[in-house]
């Protein structure tokens, strides 16, 4: 129809948007920022038997700057939360952020004067995934609607407003 | 084989030990706080005892005693394989012997004690806070600590500032 | 002449420090010249939440602190209530929790395996652990409905009978686990590089390991035979036959030897345990103290009192104080419970391995590489959440 019957074979006409955002889902790179339980459940999900690799997310960074997505498994301590930012911040952008389990979304069972009651408070979260510690299936759900997220931003502006 | 102990401490140290009680097959000896260090030395040197491993130092709050902490030591044989606890009560701003010099386990325990409690360790060589961080004002474990209860912030009241409850 | 130190900072954010440990170290050149660990990037206030908490509302508090080994958190905490109250678990339980936290060593010391051995570099051994870890966490799953954090001993006993398909599942890992552990010897024990990373590396003598309140495992492969579940047995574990390992080198490879070992006798006291489970009740009955099982509560008028009234009250154990340790499988664990007579702990302090252990850090290091300091911090075996609580 129109354009596309008279463009060589091999070619495939898309948005530049539709493209950038399909690499970008398709390769992000998690920050293995362990902290508590979770930490373990994440390495669960890396693990043989739940193989997050099957969604291109496997490739754990141990520095911030090669990463796009920061997983904050575990509670997040009142001492811990200035170097959550610190790391935050040396992430280049595009970046993420899921909150995995309870402690990480709310303060979860600990509601004192150690914990930080939600990484949100310091952190725009995209994806919270409930749970103590949540099984590896509800972080794996929860990276697979983040990168229906991620499909729906905008090249132009801020894509956090839009998305 | 609590009896060795207590006999041994009671015919060293009688003079020096304010109470003695064995609740729930426990040997518990309330201390005076100067004896401290020479009591736990013997204890760990003298060789039908040989309570040679610090299991354990910790302290507790009681505001409304004129001596509000209880600093708490636990001490294991390994030849006897019982535990000893020794109490010191001291007041608020008091301090008490160190152990580090017995053992470098007391080193961070004494630390934690510092830390969470306030109460200070005469000789101690490194103390400052170790599970908060330096600023922290206040020392949590103590009972006019509030918990600090915060409530959970969800949709409906995400606007309004946190409230703490203390 | 002149030279530098350089101070580098490790942590809390790094890979191999198992969770946010922080180590200070001053170099010179790439040798190890003063190392000072920094903790407390996890403190959670558990100690001073549990003063809040009934005692039954401690248990799961207790779960997150060694998140590797849940169950011996609450065993130690249970046993501890228990003797503040004079109560003892039924024989099935007693039984049950054996079979348990051996699991949970199986756990512990599996996870301890898969990332030391990914500091130091064999990454296939993460693999293979959390593989074999899965049939554990099944095993966790379908007696506690919870992967991890299971929270399944009570006071008095369990949550809840052990379900029908228990048995099978154990018997799975007793037949698999063997072979898998033979499996890790294959690619560990004879390997070049592991013996090069680990042997003469963090060795700490007998004297330095006991002044420096060293429990468990590292205790062991440093040359003393002693480990509370032979020494103060508890839980009947004078019941179950199985050795106490140990090794004279004192250094990361002994530490090795002596978990795998450890996981091996593991095994023969599930053997036992579910060979000899005694039938009965799972909950000790003592009413008004101990909750009622779940039958007795839907149809007994009285159980539910008691049910309704634990659940929102709590008991009142007598004033006193007690100091109960276990052999957990980092060391040595202490639950140190003061009662004012009240329904809620008047505190609850908990002696962690982890910590005491990760404080003799320094000792291991100076003097050595900066590359052993990784798999110094790996042999010692620390969770941060006990650490730091």
């Amino acid at each position: 129809m129109g354009l596309e019957e008279k463009i060589p074979d091999g070619i495939i006409l898309a948005t530049a948007e539709k493209v950038v955002n399909w690499a970008r889902k398709r390769s992000t790179w998690p920050f293995g920022f362990g902290l508590a339980c979770c930490a373990i459940e994440m390495m669960s999900s890396f693990g043989p038997k739940y193989d997050l690799s099957r969604f291109g997310m496997e490739v754990m960074r141990a520095s911030p700057r090669q990463a796009d997505l920061m997983i904050v498994a575990g509670r997040v301590s009142n001492k811990m939360a200035p170097v959550l930012k610190r790391l935050y911040d040396q992430m280049p952008n595009p970046k993420w952020v899921i909150s995995m389990g309870a402690c990480a979304s709310c303060g979860g069972i600990f509601n004192n004067y150690a914990i930080l009651q939600g990484v949100d408070k310091i952190v725009p979260v995209d994806i919270y995934v409930p749970g103590c510690p949540p099984r590896p299936e509800q972080l794996i759900d929860g990276i697979v609607k983040l990168q229906k997220l991620i499909d729906q931003e905008k090249l132009k502006g801020d894509s956090r407003q839009s998305a | 084989m609590n009896n060795v102990t207590r006999e041994r401490v009671t015919a060293q140290f009688g003079d020096k030990i304010l109470a003695t009680t064995e609740s729930f097959g426990e040997l518990a000896f309330a201390v005076d706080k100067s004896a401290i260090v020479a009591l736990t030395r013997f204890l760990r040197d003298d060789i039908a005892l040989k309570y040679v491993h610090l299991s354990d130092i910790t302290a507790t709050d009681w505001p409304e005693r004129e001596q509000r902490f209880e600093v708490i030591y636990h001490l294991y044989s390994y030849d006897l394989t019982e535990y000893v606890r020794f109490k010191v009560h001291v007041a608020d701003k008091e301090s008490v012997p160190t152990l580090t010099g017995e053992w470098d386990t007391a080193n961070w325990l004494e630390r934690e004690v510092f830390d969470l409690f306030g109460i200070s360790f005469d000789g101690h060589p490194d103390l400052r806070r170790i599970l908060l961080w330096d600023e922290f004002e206040g020392h949590p474990l103590r009972k006019d600590y509030p918990l600090t209860y915060e409530t959970p912030q969800f949709t409906y009241n995400k606007d309004l500032p946190p409230e703490v409850i203390k | 002449m002149q030279t530098e130190t350089m101070t580098v900072n490790l942590g809390p954010q790094h890979p191999a420090t198992h969770g946010v440990l922080r180590v200070v170290l001053e170099l010179d050149g790439e040798v190890v010249i003063k190392c000072t660990p920094e903790v407390g990037y996890l403190h959670t206030g558990i100690e001073k939440t549990a003063e809040a908490k009934l005692y039954y509302k401690v248990i799961p508090m207790t779960d997150r602190m060694d998140y590797l080994a849940p169950m011996s958190n609450n065993l130690g905490y249970c046993l501890a209530v228990e003797k503040l109250l004079g109560v003892e678990a039924p024989p099935k339980a007693q039984w049950a929790r054996v079979l348990l936290t051996e699991i949970t060593r199986l756990n512990s010391h599996l996870v301890w395996l898969g990332t030391h051995a990914l500091d130091i570099g064999a990454m296939s051994m993460l693999l293979y652990v959390f593989r074999e870890r899965e049939d554990l966490l099944t095993i966790y799953e379908a007696v506690s409905g919870q992967r991890m954090m299971s929270t399944y001993f009570r006071i008095g006993g369990l949550a809840d009978d052990l379900p029908d398909d228990f048995e099978p599942m154990v018997r799975k890992v007793l037949k698999t686990f063997p072979v898998r552990f033979q499996e890790y010897e294959n690619i560990l024990t004879n390997n070049r590089i592991w013996r090069n990373r680990t042997i003469g590396v963090g060795v700490i003598s007998k004297e330095e390991a006991i002044k420096s309140g060293i429990t468990g495992p590292m205790l062991r492969a440093a040359g003393v035979k002693h480990d509370l579940r032979k020494a103060r047995p508890y839980s009947s574990y004078e019941k179950f036959d199985f050795e106490i390992p140990t090794q004279q080198a004192s250094d990361c490879f002994a530490r090795y030897q002596v978990r795998l070992e450890e996981m091996r006798q593991s095994l023969r006291i599930i053997q036992q345990a579910m060979d000899g489970m005694p039938e009965g009740r799972y909950l000790a009955r003592v009413p008004g103290v101990v909750l009622p099982t779940k039958e007795e509560a839907l149809f007994q008028m009285e159980a539910m009192i008691y049910h309704f009234k634990l659940v929102t009250e709590g008991f009142h154990p007598p004033k006193g104080e007690v100091y109960v340790t276990i052999e957990s499988p980092k060391g040595e664990l202490g639950y140190y419970i003061v009662s004012d007579g009240g329904t809620m702990p008047y505190r609850m302090r908990v002696r962690p391995p982890s910590f005491v252990n990760i404080s003799a850090l320094s000792k291991l290091v100076v003097g050595r590489l900066l590359a052993d300091v990784i798999a110094c911090i790996g042999s010692i075996d620390i969770v941060l959440g006990e650490v730091d609580r």
